[in-house]
């Protein structure tokens, strides 16, 4: 199939490119690298108050998982912006390549950074104190990689849909704050007031921290593990669809 | 007959704010194999709309064409396959090295790696880009670069190739290098090459064929030296002491060979002549001989601008 031909030499180059400069990678790490020293030593206080189940930690990390698959995801479109003005992008339209491979060929690109990182994140937690079931940590990294591929399916699709960093940038920061804020990343939810707590339930990012949350606590069998996974894959679709649909109309 | 485009009707309209714009209003077009076609025009003109129009990265809102032998609208893809474009916007990345931007796009032809790479050198030597394999896009100078875009856009040995302003930002060394090179694409590989400029000189210098659009429709066609007759050659434009002179150096002026009604305003004359090179030796004896002094003189190629002016009759500028 050329599809997959044409994904694996696009991710290919991408790749090629990601390696070459490593301290890409390492700024992104910076961010929840920060919290976890920084923010999570506050946590471990907070712990001990009503609402925590098990220890900062297994409350903190998922956080910072599902926070880095998504940011992480979110900007990766001021990359294909850079690319549409050297002009890869409108030379790759022109050949056969299938059209989707154009964006999912950057989108893999992006979930192996993504994973990449998380294992560090994940590395530096048990360093600090973190311990987890090995399923668990499985499963965290296939959600960070869904959450990645689809935040980087809708950011590329918005970058080359507006061509622009000055309508990316402030998208990017009207979508990533509400996400942020209503997900219970930083704190969990429950310990929110019943107002609060009725929003966060119409944030899909709630339901995808706390699957995870209940995973890291070895729950495996809570149903919220599944809903969380199905509202990963959902967004896998949904973003992919997107960002198939945003390339097809670059030439219409 | 072995044709490359049959464009017929070919048009492009947009949405802006609610209102329709006609980028393009309905091109018919015919390139044969292996001729050298400029599409000249001013900026805006609708050359860009074409092109993409042709090459498959816009799909037109009217009409049909025939690229390379494939349907544009049924078969975009077989299009793909045979043709070559080289933007105006470069085609590789800064950072990656120019070996394995050409190795990455020939892969999405299906191209094999030895194929892709043998392919590569050949044409890097052939375009005087003998040791950029390894060196990063961005340490080229304009002129390699847009070398190696050429480079790209043959990879998968096209028989047709369009170009997109392609000398445009380069200095005149450059450019008088970059049309020796695309010359010789025709020449030596045959390839059929439509390209885009609004530079009188360059569609001059390499056109077999010129097709002159202007608001979104094809307003002239032919070999260049076909159209400049129809700007009825060289301007010439005297300066002179005062308004008396000037009507009558206009007087002598019209008698020279070819020359069309001299147009004078206060005491400056502009008249068109075939030949300025030979008229103006001639010009300037009668003057001479009549004891008027004249205090300054311009020959001027065709430009554009003349070649505007005469179809369309109004100046580029307005």
């Amino acid at each position: 199939m050329t599809f997959f031909r044409d994904t694996w030499s696009i991710f290919a180059r991408s790749m090629r490119q990601s390696l070459r400069q490593p301290m890409w990678v390492a700024i992104g790490l910076m961010q929840p690298i920060l919290y976890l020293t920084l923010f999570g030593p506050l946590l471990q206080r907070i712990a001990a108050t009503s609402g925590f189940e098990g220890d900062a930690w297994q409350v903190f990390v998922p956080g910072l998982l599902v926070q880095l698959g998504i940011f992480g995801g979110l900007f990766v479109g001021f990359g294909i912006i850079a690319e549409w003005r050297s002009g890869v992008i409108e030379r790759q339209l022109v050949t056969p390549a299938s059209r989707n491979s154009i964006i999912t060929g950057r989108a893999l690109r992006d979930v192996v950074v993504i994973v990449v990182q998380a294992t560090v994140l994940v590395g530096c937690a048990f360093l600090m104190g973190l311990r987890i079931p090995l399923g668990a940590l499985l499963i965290g990294l296939v959600l960070v990689a869904l959450l990645g591929a689809a935040f980087s399916f809708i950011s590329n699709a918005i970058g080359i849909a507006t061509k622009s960093e000055d309508v990316l940038a402030p998208m990017v920061n009207t979508l990533a704050l509400p996400i942020l804020l209503l997900s219970g990343i930083l704190l969990p939810m429950s310990i929110a007031p019943e107002w609060l707590q009725i929003v966060s339930n119409f944030n899909p990012f709630k339901h995808i921290v706390e699957a995870l949350r209940a995973v890291f606590l070895g729950d495996f069998g809570n149903p919220i593990v599944w809903i969380g996974l199905g509202i990963a894959i959902l967004l896998v679709v949904l973003g992919s669809w997107i960002g198939a649909r945003t390339v097809a109309a670059q030439t219409r | 007959m072995d044709t490359m485009i049959e464009a017929k009707g070919l048009k492009r309209t947009y949405k802006a704010r609610g209102k329709s714009v006609e980028a393009v209003r309905g091109i018919d077009l015919t390139v044969t194999k292996g001729e050298i076609v400029g599409f000249l025009g001013p900026n805006g003109a609708g050359k860009t709309t074409t092109l993409k129009m042709l090459c498959t990265l816009l799909e037109p809102t009217g009409g049909s064409a025939t690229v390379a032998g494939s349907d544009l609208r049924a078969d975009p893809v077989g299009v793909r396959r045979k043709i070559g474009y080289v933007s105006q916007a470069g085609s590789t990345s800064p950072e990656s090295k120019a070996g394995e931007e050409i190795m990455s796009h020939a892969e999405l032809y299906g191209i094999d790696r030895a194929t892709a790479k043998q392919r590569g050198l050949k044409l890097l030597a052939d375009l005087d880009l003998n040791d950029v394999w390894d060196r990063n896009c961005g340490s080229l100078s304009g002129g390699q670069k847009r070398r190696l875009d050429i480079v790209m856009g043959l990879i998968h040995e096209p028989k047709l190739v369009f170009l997109d302003e392609p000398s445009t930002g380069l200095d005149p060394q450059s450019r008088a290098n970059l049309w020796n090179h695309i010359r010789s694409l025709r020449d030596q590989l045959g390839t059929t090459v439509f390209l885009t400029t609004h530079y009188m000189d360059e569609a001059d210098s390499l056109s077999d064929r010129i097709l002159i659009i202007d608001n979104g429709t094809i307003v002239a066609e032919g070999t260049p030296a076909a159209l400049k007759k129809r700007v009825s050659g060289d301007a010439i434009t005297l300066t002179l002491r005062h308004e008396e002179d000037a009507r009558k150096a206009a007087e002598i002026a019209a008698t020279l060979e070819g020359a069309d009604k001299p147009a004078t305003e206060a005491h400056v004359v502009r008249l068109h002549v075939p030949d300025g090179g030979r008229a103006l030796p001639v010009l300037l004896a009668e003057l001479t001989r009549a004891g008027i002094d004249a205090i300054g003189v311009d020959v001027n190629r065709p430009t554009l601008d003349d070649v505007f002016l005469t179809l369309t009759g109004r100046s580029l500028r307005d």
